[in-house]
């Protein structure tokens, strides 16, 4: 049997026989993804979007069944908003914003994320990760509908890969037997154990945690309220040394036990064992259904480099984190936002290859953001020495009466997008009195505009947004793939001017297609548009 | 602010009384939770980054 070494929650691209497995001589196709996950198949659809054909191969029939990742943050809810999906998401999701953190029996303290007016998208929701890679696939299909170039093959294992100076070469095993491919760029976005990280021989450093997590998903209909409650040193029998409730759509709660180290795995997987456990931390005689138990372990690693020639990682291939804060999935999201646009170019000889080292340059950065605020989360969670343990519980104490030590409790630092500060693409800020949080480098914050919101405006492409100004008289934009859009007068939004003015009386934006801040300026001339432009390109 | 490592405390002698009158009747247990305590409310009044490492750093051995 090729490829399905696990279960289908969805059937969603079944095996079939296409002509380039008949075909004289290896198909060429611009770009191959390997792996149909949520950041191969939002890769494959940002690419198809700008007219750049994408060609997804995945080793099994559908998405995965389990819960898996459950909770995704506004900036993935954005990405996705751009490809598509991202209504489906938010109307099947749950969202929510009250967190509360115990220790033993204690409340230590409660938090609200306290989600800012003004965004199109919530903080957070949570949503089963089947559902959330469904929608991204019927986005693709919608997508083929309106003829994108866009294909997904189901059961297509990639078995080898070869790099030529201008290609790469792929064999592939499918239920007909063996093909070749080739390509111009390889994405590889098959995940944590990533096989094209292996038939490559490349290394995947990082720091093992030793410690096991079970996680219970069950249904049932409690009223409890939608809010995610943490336990240090959870008083229940068999919960282990932390506990999470949280939770998901269709009834669903996320249970989360810390176990320890030493355990015997089999044994802890055992029906009865967990409904023990779960038993205990819940209410007597509450009546639930175990829909999806796992035990994981995790690692905080990630590959020295993300690009290596034509072949490009993304996602948990590249990196891997520990799950508290949700940055696993949420970060790859950012990858594919990252990696589309610049392929994009270079395919169309717009941009040179030195675009794609950009990619490696901020996603690295953003991959040790991640890993460092995770391996922090994960020292405060699972104290490694007396001392840690120590002062983790006198944090915890002080948390309950001093407000000065609820900031240092980390039960997860909740994921938001990184700021490319200082990175090569950016131009140096020249609007004084900008809000720091729109610099260059940062991703776009949503804003209300006229009536809808500025992210919507922000399609894909290059972007001049000119706030209560224009654009500099004799600026030559031909041939230029540049949009523009312009807010004056009652356009300017209290919120927009909170986040794109600060104390500037108006301004100039150069915005990625990533939606991230190029440049800005109060007032600048053609050339300094122009010239912003080729750095965010690496033209220069 | 720089770390002050000239004497700063009136009556040297009644505070390292009174430090150790805190500790008194403790177990080995409560005495280091009271001290973790002691050092987090102590830096967050500090506050000052740089001088806290420059504290860190004085500690150690």
């Amino acid at each position: 049997m090729v490829g399905a070494n696990y279960a289908l929650a969805h059937e969603l691209y079944p095996y079939a026989c296409v002509a380039d497995q008949s075909a004289d001589a290896p198909a060429h196709h611009p770009v191959v993804i390997i792996g149909g996950g949520p950041v191969g198949v939002a890769t494959g659809l940002d690419l198809a979007q700008k007219g750049t054909p994408a060609l997804i191969l995945d080793d099994h029939d559908g998405v995965g069944q389990g819960s898996r990742a459950i909770c995704f943050a506004k900036r993935t809810l954005e990405i996705a908003d751009r490809l598509g999906a991202g209504r489906d998401m938010v109307d099947k999701g749950i969202v929510w914003n009250v967190g509360k953190v115990f220790h033993g029996e204690e409340q230590v303290f409660e938090f609200n994320l306290l989600p800012e007016d003004g965004h199109k998208n919530p903080a957070f929701i949570n949503l089963q990760q089947p559902y959330f890679e469904k929608f991204l696939i019927d986005a693709l299909r919608r997508a083929e509908c309106e003829g994108k170039p866009i294909e997904i093959r189901g059961r297509n294992v990639v078995s080898g890969i070869e790099q030529l100076a201008d290609h790469v070469v792929l064999r592939i095993d499918t239920p007909d037997g063996p093909y070749t491919l080739t390509a111009d760029y390889v994405i590889a976005c098959d995940g944590a154990r990533s096989p094209t990280r292996e038939i490559m021989g490349l290394s995947f450093d990082g720091r093992v945690f030793e410690d096991n997590f079970l996680i219970a998903d069950v249904r049932m209909t409690a009223d409890f309220p939608t809010e995610r409650w943490f336990w240090f040193e959870p008083p229940f029998e068999g919960a282990g040394q932390s506990a999470l409730l949280h939770k998901q759509p269709d009834d669903v709660w996320r249970i989360d036990f810390q176990l320890g180290w030493d355990i015997d795995r089999k044994a802890e997987l055992d029906e009865g064992r967990i409904r023990q456990r779960i038993d205990e931390f819940l209410p007597d005689g509450t009546d639930y259904e175990l829909v999806w138990t796992s035990i994981y372990t995790f690692q905080c690693r990630r590959m020295e480099r993300f690009r290596h020639d034509r072949v490009i990682f993304a996602g948990d291939s590249a990196h891997q984190v520990s799950p508290f804060g949700a940055r696993g999935a949420n970060s790859g999201m950012q990858d594919a936002d990252n990696l589309a646009w610049k392929l994009d170019l270079v395919l169309k000889g717009l941009a040179p290859e030195a675009l794609l080292d950009t990619y490696d340059e901020e996603r690295v950065f953003g991959a040790d953001e991640n890993i460092l605020n995770s391996t922090r989360a994960t020292d405060f969670l699972t104290p490694k020495s007396d001392i840690s343990q120590i002062f983790r519980n006198a944090v915890l104490t002080l948390a309950r009466d001093h407000a000065f030590a609820r900031p240092m409790v980390n039960s997860g630092r909740l994921s938001v997008p990184c700021t490319y500060d200082g990175l090569s693409l950016n131009t140096p800020d020249a609007l004084p009195g900008g809000p720091p949080r729109t610099r260059p480098g940062s991703p776009c914050p949503d804003a209300p505009v006229n009536d809808g919101f500025l992210l919507d405006d922000l399609k894909g492409r290059f972007t001049l947004l000119a706030i209560g100004t224009d654009l500099p008289s004799g600026l030559d934009l031909t041939g230029v793939a540049l949009d523009t859009v312009r807010l004056s007068g009652a356009g300017v939004s209290p919120l927009l001017r909170e986040r794109y003015l600060g104390s500037a009386s108006s301004a100039l934006y150069l915005i990625r297609p990533d939606q991230h801040v190029a440049a800005r300026w109060q007032r600048p001339t053609s050339e300094q548009i122009l010239n912003a432009l080729q750095t965010a390109m690496a033209l220069t | 602010m720089t770390l002050n490592t000239d004497p700063n405390i009136p009556d040297a002698d009644g505070f390292y009384d009174e430090l150790l009158a805190a500790h008194a009747g403790l177990s080995k247990d409560q005495t280091d939770a009271l001290n973790a305590r002691l050092i987090l409310i102590l830096a967050n009044h500090i506050g000052d980054r740089d001088t806290l490492r420059a504290a860190l750093s004085a500690a150690r051995p």
